[in-house]
């Protein structure tokens, strides 16, 4: 089933006639050179990857006043605003010429309609000007391969952290398996929901400025902690301290500052805590951190503890590969390609529910 | 009281002298002597990687709510190991030391491997449906529901098969169907990803459970909302 978006035909226009000019000489190359965009949610970004070489990964954030969120419609036109010229910035900084890709990937889902399918369309635009292979990725796979790549661990537990997604992921029998998960938020959007509420800075992440604001708090206010079993809620936590910061707030019984701290130090604990419980289950002696909340350096030091006390090995990733990025999607596309996947144009439709569980990674054992 | 005080003071003797078999993520248990009896030693020490005070208020409530929840289950008279004595400078519980026993986790693997009797393991989901209708007709949550939580003590034949439930540190107190939903929740997701292909199985348990239970409809009702709840809500960025 698949909506139609305002202006879809106009845009699909405007990309022909602007990609057209794009096509050149080809160059001779015998290895595999996969394009990836992604725009799921406020991030816009088109990757190359070749062989497990990052050759370019420029992106763009749509960044909402402070106390907003970022709204599907507005989001999407902020993609389509910006998305050619990523593309040729991608293209450019790859030194590569549209012959030189063997397959266009985009992404799948999960992630918001409006701007999954903006990007999506621009992605099969290409692929059938350029005479590609189409290959739709899962997002949360992308984070995970890339982690895999840049980090090179073997068989990680892999804890995915976002805006959008919070899964403890182990890999078993050609399936990414959810160990463990949020049951209602994901973390990422408590913490961008707070940052609302006190109306702290977007710009560049709402989680990157409580990040900066929780190293200078001192006090710590007790917060709910909910894990249960190996799933964990925020949503309580949540209702919790947009109550508390009005109360104690406006009776200055603690700064913002004490609050970002307190938050970060009972929604990371949790989730070392999942982790942990994953890792225990499977016997394992790796972590893995993925998504935009992984680039927060309290919550790799708090990981980076528990898997010491465990004799356990944690790997991370820095801000251009943890946050959205296109390159992951390049990446999963990769491992998708020269495993035989491709997509066809019919099936190249975006979802906003898709689970990880519900890919088949042959390209592992 | 003089006698516990003095237990107390020497709780760290008694661990050393035990004999450790397990660190779990959460707490070293040990096996010990304890007033004469064998008995199982849970000790929760502190996670460095927590906040002090969040790790302090954490593993007291922990402490607490495992005894607790054990206490109201033997009341009740559903099998789960008795508490000896508990400190809380510590964060140490003695327990009565299950012999004779192993876990359902491994009951079912070499079950499974062997394939033999189907019909045993019919009556260990039918057994574990029943134990678990009481405990939460009792309103205890167990919070961490899995087949490596279960013990079966050996009997004479499978007829008298006696489950105990261990490890009751995320538990808590709760009437909720929508607790009791997400309980079974959390034990469907363990079994079926520990066992492959045992979704009759867990069927005929929550089967058993239906039948057992006297708030059964409104809790199964619940974890038909919460198994969707993963599939349907919106994961963006």
């Amino acid at each position: 089933m698949r909506r139609t978006f305002p202006h879809e035909e106009a845009f699909s226009k405007a990309i022909l006639a602007v990609v057209m000019v794009l096509q050149p000489a080809s160059v001779r190359s015998n290895m595999t050179v996969v394009i990836g965009f992604e725009g799921s949610a406020n991030k816009i970004g088109v990757g190359i990857i070749r062989d497990g070489e990052v050759l370019s990964n420029p992106r763009r954030t749509y960044i909402t006043p402070p106390g907003q969120g970022f709204l599907p419609g507005e989001t999407a036109k902020h993609h389509r605003s910006v998305i050619l010229t990523v593309l040729q910035e991608a293209l450019d900084e790859a030194g590569l010429k549209a012959e030189d890709i063997d397959c266009v990937a985009y992404t799948k889902g999960p992630g918001m309609g409006a701007p999954l399918v903006t990007v999506a369309i621009v992605a099969r635009t290409v692929a059938q000007l350029w005479g590609k292979p189409l290959l739709g990725v899962n997002h949360c796979i992308g984070h995970i391969e890339m982690g895999r790549l840049i980090t090179n661990a073997q068989n990680p537990t892999v804890l995915y952290v976002s805006g959008g997604n919070t899964q403890v992921i182990a890999y078993s029998e050609r399936r990414y398996r959810i160990f463990g998960e949020t049951i209602d938020i994901a973390v990422g959007n408590c913490l961008d929901r707070f940052a609302r509420v006190i109306k702290i800075s977007n710009d560049p992440s709402p989680g990157y400025n409580i990040e900066q604001m929780a190293k200078k708090g001192t006090k710590y206010i007790e917060l709910p902690y909910t894990v249960k079993g190996m799933d964990v809620s925020f949503s309580g936590i949540l209702s919790y301290i947009e109550d508390a910061a009005h109360k104690m707030l406006s009776t200055s019984q603690c700064t913002p500052e004490d609050l970002c701290f307190s938050l970060q130090e009972t929604v990371f604990a949790m989730l070392v805590e999942i982790t942990e419980r994953a890792m225990a289950h499977c016997g394992s002696q790796e972590v893995l951190i993925v998504g935009g909340v992984g680039c927060n350096l309290r919550l790799q030091e708090m990981m980076g503890v528990m898997c010491k006390e465990r004799g356990a090995r944690l790997f991370a990733t820095d801000e251009s590969f943890c946050i959205d990025n296109g390159a992951m999607i390049a990446q999963a596309g990769w491992e998708m390609f020269c495993s035989g996947h491709v997509t066809e144009l019919s099936d190249s439709w975006i979802t906003q529910r898709y689970r990880t569980d519900e890919v088949e990674v042959t390209w592992r054992d | 009281m003089a006698h516990s005080d003095s237990v107390k003071a020497s709780v760290p003797s008694y661990l050393k002298e035990a004999q450790m078999i397990k660190q779990g993520a959460e707490a070293r248990v040990y096996r010990g002597k304890f007033l004469g009896r064998s008995v199982i030693i849970k000790e929760r020490f502190p996670k460095l990687y927590r906040h002090p005070e969040v790790d302090e208020k954490l593993t007291r409530r922990r402490t607490t709510q495992e005894v607790r929840s054990i206490l109201r289950c033997r009341r009740a008279g559903i099998n789960a190991p008795v508490v000896y004595f508990v400190d809380y400078t510590t964060h140490c519980i003695f327990l009565e030391d299950i012999i004779h026993s192993v876990t359902v986790k491994d009951h079912i693997a070499s079950a499974q491997a062997s394939e033999q009797n189907p019909q045993d393991l019919q009556t260990l989901a039918d057994k574990i449906g029943e134990t678990l209708a009481q405990m939460h007709d009792e309103d205890v949550i167990h919070g961490d529901l899995t087949t490596s939580n279960m013990l079966l003590v050996s009997g004479a034949e499978d007829q008298n098969m006696k489950l105990v439930l261990i490890d009751f540190g995320l538990s808590y107190i709760s009437a909720l169907p929508e607790d009791k939903g997400v309980d079974l929740y959390v034990l469907e997701k363990a079994f079926l990803s520990t066992h492959p292909k045992t979704e009759t199985l867990f069927e005929r348990l929550l089967k058993s459970y239906t039948a057992s239970s006297k708030k059964s409809p409104a809790v199964i009702k619940k974890l038909d909302e919460v198994r969707l709840r993963g599939r349907k809500r919106s994961m963006v960025g």
